[in-house]
């Protein structure tokens, strides 16, 4: 039972990534895994010359969950929990990819209110999702003040979503078909009152940091992205349209109840920098917060009247083997697409995620060169990488 | 563009090599020799109808039945708003492809994605290594037959079940409710 516990050693000279550089009076730094400002299990392989960066090398997988594989063990409702865990922070969306992939595959369509509750649930935590991102973006560069302020905003949107399907993290609300709850009684009041405060908040949040000086000084001109380079690596969500270019998946390849809100897409004007730059990406997200606001407020008004939240779903989701759907949507931090392809009985044959942190990850590399390192902690922050993301 | 449009615009470049689009599915695709594949996407990129200046996703599937795997290819035009999705079937014992990492960046991470979890080789790609799993790993998790190795630098990747061995307790009071049957039964004789 109880062996002697065996150091285990690693053979560095076969570690790839090592031998890859050369240090030639250059130093190595490992920043991580257990680094505070790299949002989770990440390491960079830093190479420097004193303060400033020759290559930062990102290593991630550390929080490789084989979710890819699970979702080919379990029934198409049995996976609906382990999406959460994608992304932990903003775990509707990726409820809502998986759940409209299968909808895709089994043809069906799901009632109104359903559709309005999704958005409602979404559209929050695109608010608590942004709300975390932009805090500890201005704590990572030095400026607490600002992130209790966020967290506080955000404990409100916890409430909020707590009382729609009782979880604070990992929120599972979502079903293949429809939505597991109805609104609470009063829940429109509820959501109505907190953006009558948020929308408030958002611009104390702005005077308080966004338009700060220091702040301003800090972030305008620091990794600019030319729009190309981001179209390139395949950035999205508010990473691409800093860059200036207007894509959102809502408006251009309109989903769910999306074509009968109102709003804008903020787009990066490069106002007191680069355009593309991180104060740009800082922006765009405080920007979006306003205009989930402003779905929000649309969606209690036209939400529909009847009680029906669910679709017809077989009880045994069975669907004809080979049969490929995929699906995109507008996550907190960009297009997520879900491809699934049907196997011979109640689960999929194949999932394949991709996230926008993965792809935002593998623009680091690049962009990196000849920065000061404590930029590239500015850097990973604007970005919005979430490592079980990345890894999933 | 739609699907049809822009496979009849490839099939107007490369003749033959573009076969028809899959049979009525939930989304169509175009499965492509995999000798042509950088040909044909250079062309999908450059050609100003089609633009396809993002590869958005890139996939693969393993077919242990048909003893293939396949690789997926989505494509997007941010200048054109539509997409196509283009498939190569391999070899499931030798799957080798050439690499697409010097028409789109993005395939860089992608690629090394399926090269760790599929064993898919790119061949051209810069930089393939395993991204998620460990240097050292053995096997390709995201194939059918793949076992997981007992162990790795003395860290074991299995667990005891601390359910085995296990009985409940009314299955306790069914069973001492049985015996004490039978010993009423032996009584009489």
């Amino acid at each position: 039972m109880s062996k002697p516990l065996e150091v285990p050693t690693m053979d560095m000279e076969n570690k790839e990534v090592l031998r890859r550089i050369e240090i030639s009076g250059d130093m190595l730094l490992n920043m991580g895994p257990q680094h505070p400002s790299t949002h989770g299990v990440i390491n960079f392989l830093v190479q420097t010359d004193g303060e400033v960066m020759k290559r930062a090398i990102p290593e991630v997988g550390y929080l490789h969950r084989s979710l890819e594989k699970i979702g080919e063990r379990c029934t198409y409702n049995g996976y609906m929990p382990y999406t959460d865990r994608v992304d932990y922070i903003a775990a509707m969306f990726a409820n809502q990819g998986w759940a409209m992939a299968v909808e895709r595959l089994l043809g069906m369509q799901i009632p109104r209110r359903a559709e309005y509750c999704r958005v409602i649930a979404c559209e929050l935590n695109r608010i608590s999702s942004h709300l975390i991102s932009v805090g500890t973006m201005a704590m990572d560069i030095g400026a607490v003040t600002p992130f209790p302020y966020a967290l506080r905003e955000r404990e409100f949107i916890n409430d909020l979503l707590e009382e729609l399907c009782g979880a604070r993290l990992t929120y599972n609300y979502l079903r293949i078909g429809g939505v597991a709850f109805d609104l609470p009684s009063g829940y429109e009041d509820k959501v109505s009152t907190f953006l009558d405060h948020f929308e408030k908040i958002l611009d104390e949040f702005n005077r308080l940091i966004t338009y700060n000086e220091i702040f301003i000084k800090r972030l305008a001109h620091l990794a600019p992205i030319p729009a190309q380079m981001a179209i390139d690596y395949c950035l999205v969500g508010p990473n691409l349209r800093a860059c200036g270019l207007s894509f959102d998946v809502r408006k251009a390849l309109p989903y769910s109840v999306y074509p009968d809100f109102q709003f804008d897409v903020p787009v990066g004007k490069g106002e007191v920098g680069t355009m593309g730059d991180a104060w740009d990406r800082f922006w765009c997200r405080v920007e979006e917060m306003r205009q989930s606001c402003r779905i929000l407020r649309q969606a209690l008004a036209q939400l529909p009247k009847d009680s029906q939240i669910m679709g017809k779903v077989p009880r045994k989701i069975k669907i004809p083997e080979g049969t490929e759907a995929y699906s995109r949507i507008e996550s907190a931090r960009g297009d997520m697409q879900y491809y699934v392809v049907a196997g011979p009985g109640e689960n999929a044959h194949r999932v394949k995620i991709r996230t926008g942190s993965f792809t935002a990850m593998g623009i680091i590399d690049a962009l990196s060169r000849g920065l000061m390192i404590a930029d590239l902690v500015a850097l990973i922050a604007s970005l919005d990488v979430v490592a079980p993301e990345i890894d999933r | 563009m739609t699907f049809e449009e822009i496979q009849q615009r490839l099939a107007g470049k490369f003749g033959e090599r573009i076969g028809a689009l899959s049979p009525a599915n939930k989304d169509p695709f175009l499965v492509v020799q995999a000798a042509d594949i950088v040909e044909i996407c250079r062309y999908a990129k450059e050609d100003e109808a089609l633009a396809f200046d993002c590869l958005m996703n890139l996939s693969t599937i393993d077919w242990p039945k048909r003893n293939q795997i396949e690789v997926v290819y989505h494509l997007w035009s941010y200048r054109r708003r539509h997409a196509f999705v283009l498939k190569v079937q391999l070899d499931r014992a030798k799957p080798e492809i050439a690499s697409i990492e010097s028409l789109w960046k993005s395939a860089d991470w992608l690629e090394r994605e399926q090269y760790d979890l599929m064993g898919v080789q790119f061949t051209g790609h810069p930089d393939l290594r395993r991204i998620m799993m460990p240097d050292d790993w053995v096997g390709n998790p995201l194939r059918k037959d793949y076992a997981e190795q007992a162990q790795w630098h003395n860290i074991t990747t299995t667990r005891d079940n601390s359910l085995e061995g296990y009985v409940r307790l009314d299955e306790l009071k069914k069973k001492a409710a049985e015996a004490a049957a039978a010993s009423k039964k032996e009584l009489p004789q």
